[in-house]
């Protein structure tokens, strides 16, 4: 799987897209630990601009994030969040253990 | 009883497939006339059952899901995921957030999710025989329509 990402003073952005579910979840997991691994940022913002749909599979995504940011102790942020992965994020309390940096206007 | 308008599609339990069951459902839906949201949270409840028949249902194998959609009075949305898989030992313990036997692929959110985003929702389940997820959503009725 590629996603586009990009690196500036230690903070790796890395764009999510499609739609995110059991399918395509792991994927996406092991791309985002490579870059992750690869890059050792600070930080780390994962961009959902482009995500069409997410079900409960991209929590999992998020918390594997978080948990290799964490290892490195660094900070995970969320940002562009469209209205539908947003509902499915906070079912699951997300905004209470990352920072989400800004909500994708409707 | 005059009943109102349903489909019923069968597919393999292939991951694949999940993507075409929240499509299918979706523009079945349609009907209803749903808003965005409303669409979202039908998308994703089946999104979820469908994955559980997935991961959980036939763990090692293949196997049928059955998922009919009706539409029921009153702008309801009416939707059965059904397989023939292992079944649930604990159901009281697989409704438990966060709880889940997937491992760290998977976050145990599914059924809290299909619980909070659906107006109604039932699971039953024989271990050895299958599971069935039963749920209801009522889509608004919106201005200008009848």
């Amino acid at each position: 799987m590629k996603l586009t990402s990009f690196v500036q003073d230690r903070q790796l952005t890395i764009a999510l897209t499609g739609e995110i579910d059991h399918h395509s979840a792991k994927e996406i997991m092991d791309t985002v630990s490579d870059k992750i691994d690869v890059y050792m940022p600070l930080r780390c913002i994962l961009d959902f601009r482009d995500v069409r749909f997410m079900d409960s599979s991209g929590i999992a995504v998020v918390l594997h994030a978080l948990r290799r940011m964490n290892m490195l102790q660094g900070k995970l942020l969320l940002q562009n969040i469209p209205a539908q992965p947003y509902k499915v994020l906070r079912a699951a309390g997300i905004e209470k253990i990352t920072e989400i940096k800004e909500e994708c206007p409707k | 009883m005059k009943g109102e308008n349903y489909m019923t599609l069968e597919f393999p339990s292939k991951s694949a497939n999940e993507g075409f069951a929240r499509a299918a459902v979706a523009c079945f839906a349609a009907q209803l006339d749903p808003t965005l949201d409303e669409l979202g949270d039908v998308k994703t409840a089946v999104s979820e059952a469908v994955t559980n028949c997935i991961v959980h249902a036939y763990p090692d194998e293949l196997g049928p899901v059955i998922l009919k959609a009706r539409i029921l009075p009153d702008n309801v949305l009416d939707l059965i995921v059904k397989d023939r898989g292992c079944g649930i030992d604990n159901i009281e313990q697989a409704r438990t957030p966060m709880f889940t036997t997937g491992g760290d692929d998977r976050s145990g959110m599914g059924i809290t999710i299909m619980e909070s985003f659906m107006t109604e929702f039932h699971l039953s389940s024989t271990p050895g025989k299958g599971t069935t997820v039963h749920m209801k959503r009522k889509i608004v009725r919106r201005g200008g329509k009848k």
